[in-house]
Formats: C-alpha cells, structure tokens, sequence
C-alpha cells in the first residue's frame, strides 16, 4: 500500500512540476519587450563567479532594453555542450571559450566573424598580438576575428621565500629576470638538505613545454607551401633538455612531482619539500588561499632565454552566428570587457587581462599575492604558435603527450622523442591537410 | 564465535562501502589549507561550514535537487508503465517476432550515445522540448527503455505459466489474472527496475548538458559540475559539501524501497 502511494505520489508530482520549462526565449522581441541575450559563462573560481554575476547585474540595471540571462557552463564539456547546440540552432548569443576552440568553430560557421562589429575603443585597447590568437580562417578562404581575446595565462615561478632567501641567490625581477642558467643554478644551490630546488609537475606536458619554448624561438611546428609539418631542432630541444638535465643531471627537481598535475604537488611545496614551482599565474590563487599561516611565497619574473617571449591562448566571448541579436551582443561584450571590468574578471580569475587599461589598474598591480610581476609578464606573451595548426589537438593527445612523458621519465633520449614527434606527428598532420 | 570472521567481514565491507560518504562529509568540514595538507586528517582540526555557504550561495541546490528528482521520478515511472506491458508481451508471446524484439532491444544498447545526440537534439529541437524537463524526461525515458524491459522479461519469466493458466480453469480472464495473480509476483522486479531507471535518470549529465540551457531548468549533476574548472582542477570544499547535499535524496528514495528492492534482486537472480 505505501508503495503504491508512494508511485502515484510520484506520478503526480512529476506530471504537476516535470513539465515546466525555465527556457528564456532568446528570439525576436515583441515590440516594447527588452531584447533577451543569453550567456554562457565559464567562470568557476568563487572571486570570478562574484564578478561575473555582478557585471550581468550591473549591465541589466543600466540597459533594461537588452536583458541577458547568465548562465554557468564548466570548462570540462563546453564544447560537447557548444558542438550540439550549435548544431541544432540553440547556441547562447555570447559564449566565453578560449581561443584554441574557436578555430573548429569558426571554419564550420557556427561563430560571427566580429571584424566589422567591433568598437574603436574595445580593439584599440587590446593589443595586436591578443586579436591574432582570435583571428582564424572562416572554412571559405578568408580570414576573420571570431572572439574578442580577455584573460591570458604567463608562466611565472612560484617560490617559498625562506628558501629563495637562504640561498643567496640573486632576486630576479620583471625588467631583470633569471635566465635559464641562473634558474638552473638557483636550482641547485636550493637542492640540499631533502630539499629539492624545483618541481615539474609534467602530467600533462605538451601546453607547458612548447609555451617556454618560445624562450628559446622554439615553434614546433613550420608552415611552408601552404603545409605545416613538425619541427624538433636546436631551438625546441632547449627547453626539453634544461628541464631533463634538473631532473637527471642536477637532481634539482623532485622526481615525485613529475607524473603530478599541475597543482598536485601544492601540499608538498607548503611543507618545504621543494623551494620552486613553475606554473601559470592562475595558480597563485590557491597558494593564497591554502598556504598554511606563516608560509612565506613570491611570485618570481617569467624565464629568459634568447628572449622572455611566451606562447599564450586567451579566453575569449564570442557571439553565435544564429543569434537573432548581434548587435546588442557586441553591445554587451564592450561593456563587459571595458578596462576597469576586464581588472575585475582578472582579479577575480587570478589570469591576465589583455586591455591596456585594465592592466594598469592599481588592483592588479598591487606588490600583493605577486599582481606587480604576473601582470607586468603580459608584455612577453605572443600568440602561440600552435594555435593555428590543424591536427594539433590530435597530435597533442596521441603523439606529444606521451612522447614528452617518456622523455622526461628519461625512458627515451631526446632524439628519439625529437623524431617520433616529428615522424608520428607529420603523420597525423598530413590527414588533416589532404 | 565461529561467526566472528563473517562479522568482520561484513565490517570491513560497511567500512569500504561508507568510506566514500565518509571522507566527503570530512572533506566538506575542511578549511582549504587543511586540504592542502599532504597528512590527511578523518577528523577536521577546526571545522567550518563555509564551504557549505559557499555551495548553497553560488548554487541553486535546492532547486536543481528538486528538479532532477522530478526527472528522476518521472523517467522511473513512465519506463515501468511503458516496459511492464511490453515485458510481459515478450516473454509469454514467443515467436519470430519476439525474437526480433529482443534482438534489437540488445543492439540499441550498443549505440555510442555520441553518435545520436545530435540528431536526438534536432528532434527535440523540432518538438519544442529543448531546455525543458518534459524533453529530459522523454530522453532518458527512451534510453532507459531497452534495459527496463530487458529486466523485467526475466522477471515476467520467472513467474509460472501454470499459474496464470491455474487462475484461466477457475474463470479468471487474462486481464483478470495479469492483475489478481501475475502482478503481486512482479512487485519485487518492479522496483528493482524501478530504482535502476531512477538511479540511471539522477546521475545522468551529457543529455542534460545539451538539453537544458537555462538556469531556471538545469539539473544536479550540471549544477554540481560547475565546482569544476579547466584540467580537473576543483573547488573540492564546495564541491564535496554539494555533492554530500546531492547523495541525500537518493539516500532517502533507497531507504523507502530497499527492503522491496532487497527481495526483488533475489527474485532476479534465483529466477530470472
């Protein structure tokens, strides 16, 4: 008896309340009705979901003729989420993504070319070298912007004070970084004790490697004739073998964090294991917010090799090529990514915004939590070579990724992972230039 | 005391079973420098509740709880109602195109779902049913489908055929003996199918994540991925706190059924 209570109970509460729908539209407004935009946001850290909803909030007080719905999406499956909605014609109007998925986008038409719609104001306070990680070919022969580029990501070096300290060595600062020598040096004069110098958490090598690898001009890949094969020489082989050498020559680098993900080795770093921790700006905000009371940590200047250039992508926001409401998208993109609102999504994700203004606003070039250096290391991003490569995805997954493990797990020598990247990846390559 | 070792292992496979639960209940007590410790604690030094805040201030759990709860119940019972008749159809109607039935029941299961989804999507697209329940519903509902049928054939198999025809030579119709004699038998496999379309309906994300777009729509486990960011990396405090949130409804629904459950797992597996 209480079962079959308790199954048409359930009938009725789920004919009564399943059948509701929460869709916002999105279509043609109504004469005198406000325009309805949606937004797909990525935004997940507490700090950057606060400003987001905020700026949302802000934007529909001010203009209550274009209304947008925030709408949280996660970084894991947006482009499972995208490559279906798009398909089926119920893509958000704007869409938060980095710049790496937007090329597949774009060659397949789901993306407005953003050319011809942008402000003079929003494109000339972001930097040339910001819209080429957004400018792709449309899949027709020409070329157009499809995103408009907010937040990058530098490699900087976290490092525990006391440690850096002890070891005499020389502070490096934004306009006088360490090279890679005086990196590898600083090393070794930390390793003693237990203690190693550095750590490379490689669990996922290949984003990591071939950014540094600018430092030193390395590209990995060449275009020539219309074609883009890999290319493994002196120049790309520096990075690999610096950081193998702190593994397997100097033993500077704690081996333990080598299979770890990029933040897996935090624990060990606030113990003292080791003294340096190369990552992306972005990971300050957890050091800020686990680092036990009394931990002492210093953001340190990106590593100079010929040069301090390093590959970066950008998040981007972008406006679906079936948004029946460009215009006010475009609208809504300026306000959001003005300068003193791109300072607060910066702060908030603890990245790199690309607008001029924003990068001078005093709250992310504060001494505190090493704003003044990560955002001062914006000026040696350029675009990742990478970015434009067809096939790169694949070759990343099937080819570097475990090429790059093996080396660093010193299993192969790096002329044999020089020619299977080379070899396995032209491979792959050629199948999507045919 | 000759029992003692089966009594220890029951305890040793409770401990296994409850640690997940218990670990997340410890995790969701844990300041974030706690976490970060490489020595672990069962036991938070100094607990907070703030990564619950977190989790219910950012996050609309309640209704996303509600909501996939809906879904959940709804999908359950429209897969029973539209796989008991179906079910029983099959396994007492044997013949060529029973035999083809079951075939293709067995062969819908080995679709990749990546490969439909979006044909599914335009489908939906053209019924109006994108970014809502009813359309969630009707997703799982179909996929649901095949295995719910698949269970309950083996327990419409299980119960006699004389007993039907026992109840026929005493003047029953066969309505009247599909109801009196051969339901109160299924019960058990009812609610075990039951509880796997639930289960199956509750924990489902890549339907719901290109179904659903809005806020005022979207389910648990979307609204729980969201703690996620990109490579992995997570906001394990709010995340666990969500995620413990998350197990109690289900806690609830299992607790209500699982002595029916209890007996229709046997009545499958001694029968079916």
């Amino acid at each position: 008896m209480r079962m079959k209570s308790a199954l048409a109970a359930a009938a009725v509460i789920a004919l009564a309340a399943g059948c509701g729908s929460g869709g916002s539209g999105g279509g043609q407004a109504e004469p005198g009705e406000p325009v309805k935009l949606t937004f797909l946001s990525l935004a997940w850290q507490k700090e950057s979901l606060a400003a987001n909803k905020q700026l949302v909030e802000e934007w529909n007080k001010a203009n209550a003729g274009i209304q947008v719905t925030y709408v949280q999406g996660s970084w894991d499956n947006v482009n499972d989420q995208l490559v279906t909605q798009f398909a089926g014609g119920t893509a958000p109007d704007v869409i938060h993504n980095d710049s790496p998925a937007l090329s597949g986008f774009a060659a397949d038409g789901y993306l407005l070319d953003l050319s011809g719609r942008l402000p003079a104001d929003l494109k000339a306070d972001i930097p040339r070298p910001a819209w080429d990680t957004v400018t792709f070919g449309d899949g027709k022969g020409g070329q157009g912007v499809y995103g408009v580029p907010f937040l990058q990501e530098s490699q900087v070096v976290i490092a525990n004070r006391k440690l850096l300290d002890a070891s005499g060595v020389r502070l490096p600062t934004p306009d006088n970084p360490w090279t890679w020598d005086e990196f590898a040096e600083a090393a070794r004069k930390m390793t003693k004790d237990g203690v190693f110098g550095v750590a490379w958490p490689m669990k996922s090598p290949v984003n990591k490697t071939l950014n540094l690898a600018l430092n030193f001009g390395g590209t990995f890949f060449r275009t020539a004739g219309g074609r883009t094969t890999v290319k493994v020489g002196p120049e790309e082989k520096q990075v690999l073998q610096r950081i193998h050498d702190q593994l397997y020559k100097d033993r500077s680098a704690d081996p333990a964090a080598l299979g770890q993900g990029t933040a897996d080795p935090l624990p060990a770093f606030y113990k003292g294991e080791f003294a340096m921790l190369p990552a992306g700006v972005y990971l300050r905000q957890q050091v800020a917010e686990q680092a036990p009371d009394g931990f002492e940590w210093v953001t340190l200047p990106p590593l100079k090799g010929t040069t301090t250039q390093q590959g970066a992508v950008s998040q981007t926001l972008s406006i679906a090529r079936d948004s029946k409401h460009p215009d006010e998208a475009m609208k809504f993109i300026a306000f959001f990514l003005n300068g003193p609102n791109q300072a607060r999504l910066a702060k908030g994700d603890w990245l790199l915004p690309t607008s001029v203004k924003a990068a001078s606003d005093p709250a992310i070039t504060t001494k505190e939590n090493g704003w003044d250096v990560a955002t001062a290391s914006a000026k040696d991003l350029v675009v990742a070579p990478f970015l434009r490569v067809n096939g790169f995805d694949e070759w990343k997954s099937k080819v570097a990724t475990p090429v790059l493990q093996e080396f660093y797990s010193n299993k192969i020598s790096i002329d044999e992972a020089a020619r299977r990247l080379v070899a396995d990846g032209d491979k792959v390559l050629e199948r999507y230039q045919r | 005391m000759r029992r003692a070792p089966q009594y220890l292992a029951l305890a040793a496979y409770i401990a296994f079973l409850a640690f997940p639960l218990a670990w997340l209940l410890s995790t969701a007590l844990k300041t974030p420098q706690e976490m970060a410790q490489t020595d672990p604690t069962w036991i938070p030094r100094a607990p907070t509740a703030a990564n619950f805040a977190d989790a219910f201030g950012e996050q609309d759990l309640v209704g996303a709880a509600t909501r996939s709860l809906v879904v959940a119940l709804m999908s359950s019972v429209v897969t029973v109602v539209i796989a008991l008749p179906a079910a029983y159809a099959m396994a007492r109607h044997r013949g060529l195109l029973n035999r083809v039935a079951i075939g293709w029941v067995l062969v819908s299961q080995v679709f990749p779902v990546i490969l439909i989804i979006i044909p599914l999507f335009v489908i939906l697209r053209d019924l109006e049913l994108v970014n809502t329940l009813t359309g969630l519903v009707l997703v799982h509902v179909t996929f649901t489908l095949p295995f719910a049928l698949w269970m309950l054939q083996g327990y419409v198999r299980a119960v006699p055929r004389e007993l039907e025809e026992a109840a026929a030579v005493d003047g029953a119709s066969r309505l009247r003996s599909i109801g009196a004699v051969v339901a109160p038998l299924l019960a058990p496999g009812v609610v075990a199918t039951l509880l796997f379309a639930f289960i199956s309906s509750w924990n489902e994300f890549l339907f719901a994540l290109v179904v659903l777009r809005d806020p005022g729509v979207m389910t648990l486990p979307l609204t729980l991925a969201r703690f996620v960011g990109p490579e992995g990396v997570a906001r394990l405090g709010p995340l666990a706190a969500a995620s413990l949130m998350a197990t109690i409804p289900s806690l609830v629904f299992f607790a209500i059924i699982q002595r029916r459950l209890k007996s229709g797992l046997m009545a499958g597996a001694m029968k079916g």
